[in-house]
């Protein structure tokens, strides 16, 4: 693959008329697995948007209380009662996995194969550690509090399915993650990106350019929580 | 083709770690929205903002996208308008139906 020096070409506006006008790859510098992540999760933008936009629409029009998520996610401490606490430990669990995942990248960039492989091993258990509560928070939800997507003892029936289907779809796209991110750390570890030894599933050479289209992917799913706090959790 | 990279990529450990930082900052200020209970339009501004200023700063600097080429950025940020749009479209869906509900509750089908 031939490289092109983008330090060379105009930048900023100037070079986004002359990428598209230049009748040849227009995203320059880019390669094209990483290109292709981004057509991925801007499509998966899409499918979250829907989700996120049809709980608006069914919380703005449903004329039963829609539960508090305050109090139906509050745990009781010590006997202190805290809101929301076990999904703020999640949102920094995830916050944390993002920047071990960042530091990967970047030491991945910088041919430090040792530490890169550690920190995508951190991500990965970090990641681990967010499905595991999120497997205990629904559980305590079924089986304690008997929530059901077709009714729920705190209010407007609707709650239950937007919780399993919204954050079903955002714990299945972590547990994928997690799975690539321990495939990709032990990738890593035997030094693949280092001696191009070709994947099982592609059957391709690869180098650390891998990681960073991983860390798009994570980096993503920490970004759609992002999202889901603010919209499922504490609106 | 490695000078390349390292030009292109690799950033100092700072930048990461202080966005990391930052990161729980903002994340520990929205959980506060809710801790001291604000409600109305207090509330619902305060979590856009800390929502939108995370979501900022993982895609510029985590996912790189500051230092990318404005033709995947524009390529990737225009389509963003679409969902406002549709946003705007289901919100006054919502109200609508919000409507005919409650009038079938108070008058009767």
């Amino acid at each position: 693959m031939s490289e092109i020096d983008i330090s060379k070409l105009p930048k900023g506006g100037k070079g986004f008329m002359h990428d598209f006008a230049a009748d040849q790859t227009i995203f320059k510098g880019v390669p094209w697995g990483k290109a292709m992540m981004w057509i991925f999760l801007l499509s998966d933008t899409f499918i979250f948007s829907c989700f996120l936009i049809s709980l608006m629409t069914a919380r703005g029009s449903a004329t039963a209380e829609w539960p508090y998520p305050s109090e139906v996610f509050g745990l009781t401490m010590f006997g202190v009662e805290v809101p929301l606490l076990l999904i703020a430990i999640m949102t920094f669990v995830l916050i944390t996995s993002s920047g071990t995942m960042a530091l990967a990248v970047k030491y991945g960039y910088e041919k430090n194969r040792k530490m890169c492989a550690w920190l995508i091993l951190a991500t990965a258990v970090g990641g681990l550690t967010f499905v595991g509560m999120q497997a205990f928070e629904w559980s305590k939800l079924i089986f304690h509090d008997g929530v059901r997507p077709w009714g729920n003892p705190f209010g407007a029936e609707q709650f239950g399915a937007f919780f399993f289907m919204i954050t079903g779809f955002h714990g299945t796209h972590v547990s994928i993650g997690v799975i690539f991110l321990f495939i990709f750390a032990r990738k890593t570890f035997r030094g693949d990106f280092d001696t191009g030894r070709r994947g099982y599933f592609t059957s391709m050479k690869s180098d650390y350019k891998a990681i960073e289209i991983l860390g798009l992917y994570w980096h993503f799913v920490d970004l759609v929580w992002v999202f889901i706090f603010a919209f499922f959790y504490l609106w | 083709m490695e000078q390349n990279n390292k030009k292109t990529t690799t950033h100092s450990i700072g930048i990461y770690l202080w966005i990391w930082g930052l990161l729980f900052v903002f994340s520990t200020f929205s959980y506060l929205v809710d801790w001291y209970n604000f409600q109305g339009l207090l509330r619902w501004s305060l979590i856009i903002f800390f929502m939108l200023l995370k979501a900022g700063l993982i895609m510029a600097i985590f996912m790189h996208l500051y230092w990318e080429r404005w033709a995947i950025v524009n390529v990737l940020l225009w389509p963003m308008t679409a969902i406002g749009v549709f946003i705007g479209i289901m919100a006054l869906e919502s109200e609508y139906t919000f409507l005919t509900r409650t009038l079938f509750f108070v008058i009767g089908g």
